[in-house]
């Protein structure tokens, strides 16, 4: 590995060397590391390209890191990673995808994640995304998640959009069984005349299944943003989507939380909101001293902490 | 320590209207000021302009020896003014343990944030990471804006209605508070109603229809100043 893949590995993954525990590092297209663990086994497919991960009943307190680089100019990486998550399990389960792009041609990643989680199990799933290298350089990034919770099994999802990505569109999807609960925490910065767009559908089809969609995002710029998130209540369940949005110079943002019900015992409730930051949280960073420079980036960086 | 020259504000509601006329006063070192008055006579627009937050139309402001009037808000921050708001203001996702990390330059330790936090009675263990939105009351959010002031250590610490929303329990301690902070080095100035921070006060100054209609010590002040409730005539300029 090389300076810019240290770089982004360090930033979408956290690792400064090779992590404890299973993982697999992709870069352009192909594994560079893998490791299996006790109760945590990795396989490629062999019908397309990405790995099957097996966690075995009972694992606790482990971690899988799967992070994926991009440096190759003009690669579209397309993976399909499946994770089978036994029953009773507590894994910390940590992606993103990182891509250095300065040419011309556009680089990409297609990550599509689809998890089975099973009884009782507790998984929480860090996705970060990142681009570097020219600002003009097109790097794209469209992650998809579809996630099967079985009875009792919790998820938290967290996904972060920080840096750089020229385009995404995230699709998430989920079905949440009796019990089941899911937390799903969005971050997203865009900047320039970038795009994002993410799409949530979650059923909860279980007796008291449980599901939180929190996005807070910021656009500065001219960069757009398009957040679309549905909650159905299916039976006796609790939904909540609440999505935030700050706007800057000429950023504009599209949200539109939708719940629905086939269950009369379905309780479902959402708020959104998009506005500027408001004039009165940066006067009382000024009076601590922050200018209006250093207050808005306090504001922004807590706002998507 | 504080010297205002002059102070005019005009407010343009409705046409112009005279909020503040002609104030001029200095607070000394060491004291702790309170200024009452009735609601709308101008309290609060006194502070912001001491602040900066506010301009006033004319007149001057020094701070010791220095003239702070064309100083904006930050430079006066940076000067040693600090501002505690009389409605807090809500962060989504800043925490108590970041407001009180940039009140005091970046320097606290957590041990320092959570002494904070005790002296204005709020267990730190259940408040140092909670986020200042609108999970917390209004009474728990102003006991962390006046941790926030405690915790910069300024010269001169403005508290604009610190009783506003906090209960008599938590309200008796921050008299306490607010006079302990005193010192030949620091001045307090408070805008309130309250009885308790009259009693504790070394200076009280009155404002009514826009000037300072009496100042003195509690003795002074507070057996004359019946009768001033309502007499807080906003001067309507041109007629």
């Amino acid at each position: 590995m090389d300076k810019i893949d240290s770089e982004l590995l360090a930033q979408i993954a956290g690792l400064h060397d090779v992590p404890q525990g299973a993982y697999n590092i992709r870069k352009n297209g192909k594994s560079i590391g893998r490791a299996s663990a006790q109760g945590i086994e990795i396989e490629s497919k062999t019908d397309v390209s990405g790995i099957n991960i097996r966690i075995a009943d009972g694992v606790q307190n482990q971690s899988v890191h799967i992070p994926v680089i991009v440096t190759a100019e003009g690669l579209n990486d397309l993976v399909y990673n499946d994770f089978y998550i036994g029953k009773n399990c507590d894994v910390l389960i940590v992606a993103g995808c990182g891509i250095h792009n300065n040419s011309e041609a556009t680089s990409g990643h297609d990550g599509i994640h689809t998890f089975y989680v099973g009884e009782n199990s507790r998984v929480k799933y860090v996705e970060k995304h990142l681009g570097i290298g020219s600002a003009t350089a097109e790097k794209i990034l469209n992650p998809t998640t579809v996630l099967h919770l079985e009875k009792g099994a919790q998820v938290i999802m967290e996904t972060v959009q920080l840096v750089g990505v020229s385009r995404s569109v995230r699709k998430t999807e989920a079905d949440l069984a009796d019990d089941a609960s899911l937390d799903i925490r969005e971050s997203i910065l865009t900047d320039n005349d970038q795009f994002a767009a993410t799409d949530f559908v979650v059923q909860l089809n279980g007796k008291s299944s449980r599901a939180n969609v929190i996005s807070r995002s910021v656009a500065k710029g001219t960069s757009k943003q398009i957040f679309n998130s549905v909650v159905d209540g299916n039976n006796a369940c609790f939904g909540h989507i609440e999505c935030d949005a700050i706007v800057m110079d000429k950023a504009q943002v599209a949200s539109t939380p939708a719940l629905r019900n086939t269950s009369v015992d379905a309780n479902l409730t959402h708020e959104a909101a998009i506005g500027k930051i408001a004039g009165e949280q940066i006067v009382k960073l000024q009076t601590l001293g922050l200018t209006q420079e250093e207050a808005e980036q306090v504001i922004i960086k807590g706002f998507l902490k | 320590m504080l010297t205002l020259k002059n102070i005019k504000f005009i407010a343009q509601e409705n046409g112009e209207k005279v909020i503040l006329n002609d104030i001029s006063f200095h607070f000394e070192a060491g004291k702790n000021y309170v200024i009452t008055g009735a609601n709308g006579c101008g309290k609060s627009t006194l502070a912001k302009i001491i602040m900066g937050i506010l301009p006033a139309n004319t007149g001057q402001i020094y701070l010791g020896n220095k003239e702070i009037t064309g100083l904006n808000t930050t430079e006066r921050a940076r000067m040693g003014v600090g501002f505690a708001f009389q409605q807090p203001v809500r962060f989504k996702g800043l925490t108590a343990r970041d407001l009180l990390e940039q009140a005091s330059g970046g320097k606290i330790t957590t041990a320092q944030a959570c002494e904070y936090l005790s002296i204005v009675g709020l267990c730190a263990r259940e408040y140092l990471d909670r986020e200042l939105d609108n999970t917390l009351s209004g009474g728990e959010l102003k006991r962390i804006e006046i941790a926030s002031v405690l915790a910069r250590g300024c010269p001169l610490n403005i508290f604009d209605e610190p009783e506003a929303g906090i209960d008599i329990w938590s309200f008796n301690n921050l008299v306490d508070i607010f006079k302990k902070s005193i010192n030949k080095n620091c001045t307090n100035i408070i805008i309130s109603h309250q009885e308790k921070l009259f009693a504790s006060a070394d200076e009280i100054i009155l404002i009514a229809d826009g000037k300072i209609a009496m100042h003195g010590t509690p003795a002074e002040v507070l057996p004359n100043i019946q009768g001033f409730g309502n007499c807080n005539k906003l001067r309507r300029k041109n007629g």
